[in-house]
């Protein structure tokens, strides 16, 4: 469903990407770990055309989008949702104004059936009556959830998670992990989730990525990861800082 | 050391030329295109517009009492004792073509490019421009196009209102403090100050509204660097378009026609 092939990418002289190439299947969830600052959220926000590459294809059901045009990348945009690292919340807008953003832009429902998809969603994610609140009498852990809701609330079929986890308690988190699990089970759909804690890598992954400097240098499922023969990732998976990996 | 300072200057301004010319052509393309974010554009003019209306009202008074007691001091000291009033149409002219127009437009650029830079800035450095995007919102659509609009019809008419109160100081000033004959004074007024005086005055405030908003989104969706960076975008944003408000006025009061009839 979607290709990454040979992706470059360099801010002035950071050379962030070089050469990442990845697949994912339809219905699959993808896990990506590497270190802060290898590049992650780079990678993934190149899939909604945020970020142009220097070079390289990403081909999502078939079309290159990084040769789409303005307007066609609108369209292709509706496909994916996106949680962002930093939740991202709209700061004027109330939750509801938040969560109903995607759906008055990329659905025509009428505004009560919008109203019940907002509280819909938000229950999802374990909120309830906190629709008139604004972004910053929320928890950070709140926001990170309304991000998320805002994100699945009108219907995407590929999920972008940027640390989904990462701030909040772990019950929580893992009320997230099931989140993620039930959204592939009950409605198909594609997952790419980024995080740096790997109980959740191992729960969630059909398979696991490691970006390390510009490049994926392992895929495998959670299981071949773990008996993976590569230092690099070994020393990643235990969270050691002795090993192969030196600039930290 | 200091011979590679000045092509690196000019190459900025070139690069940053080149910038706003692109965010301008980009949001004047996208001013029709559906859908019309009408309730942005409603709050704009209410932020730009009415809540300017204290500052613009201040300046433009003081503004006009000043000028008239200069013309005052002009007439009775050039012309001759008696002459005074006939410095009417001279303190109408100068406050709607010049001083009105440019007093809004630096006052507003303080209040509204630092506001709108910030505003943008932020929203930049903490994603929302992105998750802008990702929700199918065009930034430049959602965020450029109701300011610049807001501020292109909305400071004409704060120069109108100012112009009023200008004058009404310049008068307050000659008529009722200095004791000028106010028959002449009005009579000369209406005999050579012209409509055209007063539209100028607004074109200019129009163009002046749209640099202040072109330049104000144009350092916010640049912004980077945290805080920090959001405040040097802001002091930036005041700080060039002042800058391009002074010399666009001078430009434009050259090419402007001085007159209308003759
Ligand atoms: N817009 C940008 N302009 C310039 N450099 C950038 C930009 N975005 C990211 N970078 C750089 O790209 C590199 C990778 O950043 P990225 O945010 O993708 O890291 P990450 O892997 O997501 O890290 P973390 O786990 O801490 O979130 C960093 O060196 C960062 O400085
Ligand atoms: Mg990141």
């Amino acid at each position: 469903m979607i290709q990454i092939i040979d992706l470059h990418k360099s801010f002035g002289s950071n050379k962030v990407l070089q050469g990442v190439s990845l697949d994912v299947k339809k219905g699959e969830t993808l896990v990506i770990i590497g270190q802060s600052g290898s590049g992650k959220s780079v990678l993934i926000k190149h899939l909604i055309g945020l970020i142009k590459p220097d070079k390289g294809k990403i081909i999502v059901d078939g079309i290159d989008i990084t040769q789409l045009r303005e307007d066609e990348l609108y369209k292709a945009r509706r496909k994916f949702g996106m949680i962002f690292q930093s939740a991202a919340l709209f700061d004027s807008m109330t939750v509801a104004q938040n969560v109903s953003f995607g759906l008055e832009r990329y659905s025509k429902m009428s505004q009560k059936e919008i109203r019940k998809r907002v509280a819909e969603s938000l229950a999802m994610v374990g909120l309830r009556g906190i629709e008139n609140l604004l972004p910053h009498e929320l928890s950070g852990g709140m926001k990170k959830r309304v991000g998320l809701a805002r994100a699945i609330s009108y219907g995407p079929e590929i999920i972008l998670y940027d640390e989904p986890s990462t701030g909040i308690d772990p019950i929580r988190a893992d009320a997230i992990n099931e989140l993620i699990i039930r959204m592939k089970k009950e409605i198909n759909v594609t997952s790419i989730v980024i995080t740096h804690d790997m109980v959740s890598s191992y729960k969630v992954a059909d398979r696991i990525a490691m970006l390390y400097q510009g490049k994926i240098i392992e895929t495998g499922t959670p299981e071949a990861i773990k008996k993976s023969n590569n230092q690099i990732v070994q020393q990643f998976i235990h969270g050691s800082a002795e090993g192969p990996i030196e600039n930290w | 050391m200091r011979y590679q300072k000045v092509p690196l200057l000019f190459y900025d301004f070139f690069q940053g030329m080149g910038e706003v010319g692109l965010l301008f052509s980009r949001t004047i393309k996208n001013i029709f295109k559906k859908p019309l974010e009408k309730d942005i554009f409603l709050q704009q003019v209410e932020e730009i517009g009415v809540r300017s209306l204290p500052v613009v009202s201040m300046t433009a008074a003081f503004g006009g009492l000043v000028f008239g007691l200069q013309t005052y001091i002009g007439f009775h000291r050039y012309v001759g004792p008696g002459s005074e009033a006939y410095g009417g149409p001279i303190i109408s002219l100068g406050l709607s073509k010049e001083l009105i127009p440019l007093l809004v437009g630096l006052m507003v650029s303080g209040r509204v490019g630092s506001a709108i830079a910030a505003e943008i800035g932020t929203m930049k450095i903490t994603e929302q421009i992105d998750a802008l995007f990702s929700l199918g919102a065009d930034p430049n659509k959602y965020l450029v196009v109701p300011r610049m609009v807001a501020a292109f019809l909305v400071l004409p008419c704060l120069t109108l209102y100012g112009d009023v109160i200008g004058m009404i100081g310049g008068f307050f000033y000659n008529v009722v403090v200095m004791g000028v004959n106010k028959v002449i004074y009005i009579k000369n007024t209406l005999l050579y100050f012209e409509l055209w005086d007063i539209t100028t005055g607004l074109i200019k405030a129009a163009i002046f509204g749209i640099v202040i908003a072109i330049i104000g989104c144009w350092q916010g969706l640049k912004a980077e660097g945290g805080a920090a960076g959001v405040g040097r975008a802001t002091t930036r944003a005041v700080v060039i378009a002042n800058i391009m408000i002074l010399i666009l006025n001078f430009f434009l009061s050259k090419a402007l026609p001085a007159s209308l009839g003759g």
